[in-house]
């Protein structure tokens, strides 16, 4: 069995995998303060799941927190793990967009599922998850309500600034100006589509990952709309960074690298 | 973790570096010599050849981020009215004047401040800050402001931007004997010219041995081994030290030492260095079995189209077909050249955040190159000194990630 560990800004995932590429078992919860830890407790929930005796034969972890897994076997950086995650799913060349919690990825992915150019966000993390963490609390809104708000949405509401704090200061505009919760919800998610459309040329089939698209799936729909090609959402998008890193560890143990 | 390699010519390095500015030191406490501030592509060799001493503040602005103490002036310059979005070095150094800090006093104890200027010369070839930079010590000191103005996005170097240089230069000719209370000699300035063309050639052939594969040099030895060629060039000193640096450079290609054990791949840094993040980001790139082979910001203190038989217009053609003087194709063309000559598999590009002028994924320029040497690009987002624009561990992951798009 095989393991890959994604530790990220916010969340922590792991995947297990079998020799045939088959999916055993699936972990997730909060990576906190203590990245080992985190994965501590992923690896002993997947190697529960899949049965009495379950060991991983080789661990790679990815993702903020990668070198925090003692118990890892080697590494690699979660770009190449969700270009491998997502063309797992989507065996063709590709652009993987990736919205995690503190970075946005765009990754163009060869046909071998190797990514061949990247962009992340710059400096700010305005348009990534972490972005939707500051502004729901300052909506008196729970993170997992605001897909279904931004559906309801009825007018094109355009917040325009670049940075998380000053969108809140327009948001304050748009409530003292009377605009309805479900608007403003969809302006924040148009907001993240811009940085994304801004931060690379968007061509041919698209797979969006991550933990923003797996909670709010409107913004693939969204993002949709923007776009001459096809968007993909892989089942469980939250996990595939660390079914790229279980993919890497099938890879590496394979070729004896241990 | 893999450790940067020490140079055992770096001893001597620092003894040219220490006699230098205990030199300054002396002139500006006794006023026994005129002493000049000078801009990195200012008119050093004029300067020199008229009997100033010759000081560059971008040399103490780079000192003030590799000592990270730029972090605690930069605010104050900010405070001050000069914006956190213009260079830091300016920032940096006039926050450091504001505090009364210099990191000369830490290395060479006994300097207690940066020499006081009799003159400032600049050349805006690089860009406008060293102007307003020079302009704030010139309000300060009340010493007299002198400059060229170069033209920038130059295509070809024609005889017009020469003349235009050329003429700019020979102009500050009559002020500064003023200053300096003696007429220039034309046989000292081609001396000097002669001076600093041979230092120049050395330093070009210091870099050139990082063309080896492997390589003896990484850019984030250069940074360090520069600081003859910033500030020295013109003197005896600087010919000396780069033939014996030069000297242990070959005999570590004779004797297989490599700056990065087991190197793997090699990058070209285009933009500023990190300099408060050199050592890390040097021992980071050893561990990744990388060498940064070369780059355009140790190249810019190559000069040789410097001509002792006709120096104005030999300097004027120098500093104006620089890298940072150019227009995109030209960059784009010596780029091209570099990765032919040292084997560079990707290029890295600083994007830093206060220096535009040395910040070249602006314009397309990563984009262009990918599609026309077919090569992977980075862009990391930081600054030469102001790490509150440096996001660690974002450009860790993008440089790492990187490494393994390159990996076969």
């Amino acid at each position: 069995m095989f393991l890959g560990i994604d530790i990220g800004a916010s969340a922590a995932k792991a995947v297990l995998l079998g020799a045939d590429r088959q999916v055993l078992a699936s972990a997730s919860g909060n990576s906190g303060v203590n990245f080992a830890l985190a994965a501590d407790g992923l690896r002993a929930r997947c190697l529960a799941a899949a049965g009495p005796g379950a060991a991983a034969a080789y661990t790679v972890s990815t993702g903020y927190g990668r070198r925090n897994v003692s118990f890892a076997d080697d590494t690699r950086t979660e770009i190449s793990c969700h270009a491998r995650g997502a063309h797992f799913h989507y065996p063709r060349a590709c652009t993987v967009v990736d919205i995690g919690s503190q970075d946005n990825k765009i990754i163009r992915v060869d046909g071998a599922g190797k990514p061949v150019s990247f962009k992340m966000n710059r400096n700010c993390a305005a348009g990534t998850g972490a972005f939707l963490e500051e502004i729901a609390p300052r909506l008196s809104l729970p993170l997992g309500e605001l897909d279904g708000l931004a559906r309801k949405a009825r007018e094109e509401l355009e917040l325009g600034s670049f940075c998380t704090v000053f969108t809140k200061t327009e948001i304050l505009a748009r409530i003292a100006g009377g605009a309805r919760l479900e608007d403003i919800v969809r302006g924040v998610f148009g907001s993240i589509i811009k940085r994304i459309v801004e931060m690379d040329t968007l061509e041919g089939d698209i797979v969006m990952t991550g933990g923003v698209i797996a909670h709010n799936p409107y913004l693939g729909e969204m993002l949709q709309k923007k776009l001459a090609g096809k968007l993909f959402v892989p089942p469980a998008p939250q996990f595939a960074g660390a079914l790229g890193a279980a993919l890497f560890a099938l890879e590496l143990a394979a070729a004896g690298k241990k | 973790m893999d450790k940067r390699k020490e140079f055992t010519s770096t001893a001597a390095m620092k003894k040219v570096m220490a006699a230098y500015f205990h030199e300054l030191d002396e002139a500006a406490r006794t006023g026994s010599r005129k002493i000049a501030w000078c801009t990195s592509v200012g008119p050093a060799e004029l300067l020199r050849a008229l009997g100033f001493l010759v000081y560059f503040p971008e040399n103490h602005g780079a000192m003030l981020g590799a000592t990270r103490l730029a972090k605690d002036c930069i605010p104050l310059a900010n405070a001050a009215g000069y914006s956190p979005d213009i260079c830091s070095y300016l920032t940096s150094d006039i926050g450091a004047c504001l505090k009364g800090e210099t990191p000369l006093s830490r290395a060479y104890p006994g300097i207690k401040s940066p020499p006081k200027p009799d003159v400032l010369v600049y050349n805006t070839n690089q860009c406008r800050d060293v102007q307003d930079w020079f302009a704030w010590y010139a309000r300060k000191f009340k010493v007299p402001l002198l400059g060229v103005l170069t033209q920038r996005g130059v295509g070809e170097v024609t005889s017009t931007h020469i003349d235009s240089v050329a003429a700019q230069i020979a102009a500050l000719v009559p002020e500064l004997e003023k200053i300096a209370g003696r007429k220039l000699e034309p046989a000292k300035l081609k001396e000097t010219v002669g001076l600093s063309l041979e230092c120049s050639r050395l330093w070009r052939q210091v870099l050139e041995t990082a063309a080896h594969v492997p390589s003896p040099l990484t850019f984030f030895d250069a940074t360090i081994q520069m600081g003859p060629a910033v500030v020295l060039r013109g003197t005896e000193a600087a010919v000396t030290y780069y033939k014996t640096f030069l000297a242990e450079l070959r005999t570590r290609i004779k004797d297989g030492v490599w700056a990065v054990e087991g190197e793997k791949y090699r990058l070209y840094w285009e933009g500023m260095p990190v300099w408060g993040k050199l050592r890390d980001l040097s021992d980071f790139f050893a561990g990744l079995k990388t060498c940064v082979a070369a780059s355009t910001y140790c190249n810019s203190w190559i000069f040789e189209d410097l001509d002792p038989e006709d120096p104005f217009r030999s300097m004027a053609r120098a500093y104006t077909g620089l890298f940072i003087v150019r227009s995109e194709e030209k960059k784009e063309e010596y780029i091209g050249e570099m990765v032919k000559k040292f084997g560079i598999d990707g290029l890295l590009f600083h994007d830093s955040k206060t220096c535009p002028n040395n910040s070249n994924s602006r314009y397309g320029m990563p984009e262009r190159l990918q599609k026309e040497l077919g090569l992977g690009t980075v862009t990391i987002f930081g600054d030469l000194n102001d790490l509150r624009c440096y996001s660690e561990e974002q450009s860790k992951t993008k440089i790492e990630a990187f490494i393994e798009q390159l990996e076969k």
